[in-house]
């Protein structure tokens, strides 16, 4: 944080075109990280929410469905796809931009249709939302990430009309680099989430809570 | 720096000027505006409660679902609705940007949005007055599994318009403090380093990490309320028999939505707290025009008290029952909370201390909120120990601790503030003697309204209650005691429209201003226009040399030197400046 002044005390107070430059950038990089800390928070309640919930007398797991293995790699694609994506917009030629793009798009929308695909099968199968509270948290924790990615497939389309409208320009070139870096945390709240799904047991979560 | 974004969000029409606008400046007048106007539908249920707790049964139309009603939307509308906007969207939007040097939020697009998503989540809110079974009657708690019981007014539609509007309040809010805090760590300008900003932007950037940290608890409750509302599932609803009936809910735990809810609610005193202990620190330096005693001391104040905020939050949940242990651990952290206030509020009384003080009406206020904070803090004491708690926890006496400290303090600097910075909004003066009575009408009142009610408390007189009939330990003369409370209680909610009046006649016929009526030092004040235009700083921005602080300053040509005033400017006598300067800062 401390390189804002410091940019500011190289003189940039009249407006010159370098300086506008760095602040939005170092803006739009701070307002991301403090939507993070945000987003973090949210997630963390609800796993506090899930662990306490679990740690009752009553607790019946919930079989993860296969389809999340699936979703959980075609997420990694996306993250890397979107990290190449940031990579070569910051080249002087961007060749191979718009192909990684529409690969990091597709896999979000590959996600969420995987995601849908778990549930409908679940549905199927009678664990209902409002079957028992293991089956109510696992539609909240997917559907809440899920709603998060729709989020970022919105930023994602704004960024590939960026590219296209402004080729090479700073504000395309950060675009796709906060779609990237929000891509991630995406990919790591849901690895903490499918892995809360898998292996927090109602014997861990009793300990975690020090009931007996 | 940004003399090249401003362009972007020139205004060019009346649309985009008034309506549809990115200035903070604009939007912060239209979230003050809308932030009043909720505010008077908040008086005016509070008076409608006081009638029926003065003069029970006199008016037919507040039966015992309406009064139920008025409770909890008067509770959810002063605190989230009038409060938190007003303190964030209004004083953060205007005067972040304007104290820091900035010319205007660094997302301003995602401003505007802030505001008319804040807009509809205040229309959903009016909306649930007008639905089958009126607004929920749950209390502002709105503690399941009650309030989504049928017998509890407005189950059908007032409760999921409820939780719909505080979701979408906490989008507006997010998008709001995502702006606030990026600002002040981005956009400040040469010079404003973080310990020469003014103390209310502290306040309200302290605030505003703690509504984004906090927020989310709220809108996790209230989605997992939806779902056992709108889908039947069970994450706050144990298995109910309710009017005979087995209900699908089984296995829910209420008292995990009080966790969820206190771990937003302690924090959301101290959103409107943190504001107010900024704002009034500001005020007191100026009129008594003497520098803030202890700035570095009063701004780790305000990150203590942010801190120890996340972590008190049970101290609301004694009476659900819990482990001693943890009873003692957040009794514990709450009194720890009253030693950075403490620092606080002797740091105010010792700027006050032989300081040259102007009884204007801002500093009225700012006194006035001193007094009332430290008496509403002390009661605040008593309740935090649980042993205490538990037998005032359900009693009036909870009503006066939380009006005194969280209710009236704030609203008393939110008027303070009106009244300081009405002239830089709109370049005219506020007038003295319509101010002067509201303040007086209003602080007096408020003791005349809220001392009482510790005295009922003590007695043990519930709280929550529509009607106190046929309890034989309350005695008659508690009655009396209550329509008195009723009588000033509607005073003071006329006296109220006076500054109404004053806001919109001043604009017109008061007094104008200039650009620093009140001889402020801090940057706000400096700007090249008044009201400032958009940009705030015309060509260049300034730069910032000093504290906000520099008031009766020994060497200075005038009685302060503004932050921007260069070394050679200020001063008659060349000499070691920033030595005597630093002097004066202790």
């Amino acid at each position: 944080m401390k390189s804002a002044p410091l940019l500011r005390a190289a003189g940039d107070t009249g407006g010159g075109p370098s300086g506008y430059r760095s602040i939005a950038e170092l803006a739009a990089k701070t307002g991301l990280w403090v939507l993070t800390a945000v987003l973090s928070v949210l997630f963390t309640l609800l796993l506090f929410a899930y662990v306490i919930r679990m740690s009752e007398g009553d607790w019946r797991s919930l079989a993860v469905p296969w389809q999340l293995w699936m979703n959980t790699g075609v997420l990694i694609l996306g993250s890397i796809a979107l990290q190449h994506a940031a990579t070569i917009a910051r080249r002087p030629r961007p060749d191979g931009l718009n192909a990684s793009l529409l690969i990091g798009g597709v896999c979000g929308l590959a996600f969420l249709a995987g995601q849908l695909w778990a549930w409908e099968r679940l549905n199927a199968l009678n664990h209902t939302i409002a079957a028992n509270p293991a089956n109510s948290f696992f539609y909240l924790l997917t559907g809440l990430h899920g709603v998060h990615v729709i989020g970022g497939l919105v930023a994602l389309a704004w960024g590939v009309t960026l590219v296209r409208r402004y080729p090479g320009a700073l504000r395309s070139r950060l675009c796709v680099a906060l779609c990237a870096r929000y891509w991630h945390f995406l990919l790591a709240v849901w690895l903490v989430l499918f892995g809360a799904l898998l292996w927090i047991t109602p014997e861990i979560a009793r300990n975690l809570c020090g009931v007996s | 720096m940004y003399a090249n974004l401003s362009p972007l969000h020139e205004p060019r029409s009346f649309l985009t000027k008034y309506v549809w606008c990115q200035d903070h400046k604009v939007i912060a007048i239209q979230y003050s505006l809308t932030a009043i106007a909720v505010g008077v539908i908040g008086v005016v249920l509070s008076n409608l409660m006081r009638l029926q707790l003065g003069f029970p049964g006199r008016f037919a139309f507040i039966d015992a679902n309406h009064y139920y009603q008025f409770v909890t939307m008067h509770g959810m509308i002063m605190v989230i609705y009038l409060l938190t906007a007003l303190f964030l969207g209004g004083f953060g939007n205007y005067l972040i940007p304007l104290m820091i040097g900035a010319r205007d939020m660094v997302f301003p697009y995602l401003n505007m949005m802030s505001y008319w998503v804040y807009q509809l989540a205040v229309w959903v809110l009016i909306a649930s007055f007008f639905v089958p079974g009126g607004p929920t009657g749950a209390g502002w708690t709105l503690y399941p599994p009650q309030a989504i019981l049928p017998g509890t007014p407005g189950v059908e539609w007032g409760i999921v318009l409820m939780l719909v509007s505080l979701a979408i309040f906490i989008v507006a809010t997010t998008m709001g403090g995502l702006n606030y805090v990026t600002t002040v760590l981005q956009a400040r300008t040469e010079g404003m380093t973080l310990m020469r900003m003014p103390l209310t932007v502290w306040g309200i950037f302290v605030a505003t990490i703690l509504a984004l940290l906090a927020f989310p608890a709220l809108l996790v409750s209230a989605i997992m309320m939806l779902l056992d509302r709108l889908l039947q599932t069970s994450f706050f609803m144990p298995s109910v028999v309710s009017m005979g009936a087995q209900l699908q809910h089984n296995g829910g735990s209420p008292l995990l939505f009080q966790h969820l809810f206190w771990f937003f609610g302690h924090p959301e005193v101290y959103i409107v707290a943190l504001p107010a202990f900024g704002i009034v620190s500001d005020l007191i330096s100026v009129h008594a025009r003497k520098s803030i005693f202890g700035y570095r001391n009063m701004v780790w104040a305000i990150v203590a008290i942010g801190g120890l905020s996340l972590v008190v939050w049970a101290h609301h949940m004694y009476v659900a029952g819990m482990n001693p242990y943890f009873g003692f651990f957040f009794a514990t952290t709450t009194l720890i909370i009253a030693v950075p206030t403490a620092i606080k509020v002797y740091n105010w009384l010792l700027t006050l201390w032989r300081g040259d003080l102007h009884l204007t009406v801002p500093m009225l206020f700012a006194i006035g909120f001193i007094s009332t904070f430290v008496i509403g803090g002390l009661t605040g004491l008593f309740l935090g120990n649980v042993s205490v708690d538990i037998p005032l926890s359900n009693t009036y006496f909870v009503v006066a601790h939380f009006h005194m400290v969280m209710g009236v303090s704030p609203i008393l600097v939110v008027f303070g503030g009106l009244y300081h910075w009405y002239p830089k909004i709109t370049g005219r003066m506020l007038n003295d003697g319509l101010g002067k009575f509201h303040f007086w009408v209003t602080f007096v009142g408020t003791y005349a309204i809220y001392f009482p009610m510790h005295y009922l408390g003590v007695l043990g007189m519930p709280r929550r209650y529509y009607a106190y009939d046929n309890y034989q330990f309350i005695p008659a003369s508690a009655q009396t005691l209550n329509a008195a409370i009723t009588v000033v209680a509607i005073l003071v909610g006329l006296a109220q429209l006076v500054f109404l009046f004053n806001l919109a006649w001043s604009l017109f016929k008061g007094r104008r201003a200039g650009a620093n009526p009140w001889r402020a030092a801090s940057l706000e004040w400096q700007t090249p226009d008044t009201p400032p235009v958009h940009g705030n700083w015309g060509a260049t921005l300034p730069i910032v040399y000093r504290g906000a602080y520099a008031y009766s300053v020994p060497g200075a040509a005038q009685d302060f030197v503004p932050q921007n005033a260069p070394p050679d400017a200020a001063f008659d006598e060349p000499g070691d400046i920033r030595q005597s300067v630093k002097g004066t800062q202790t």
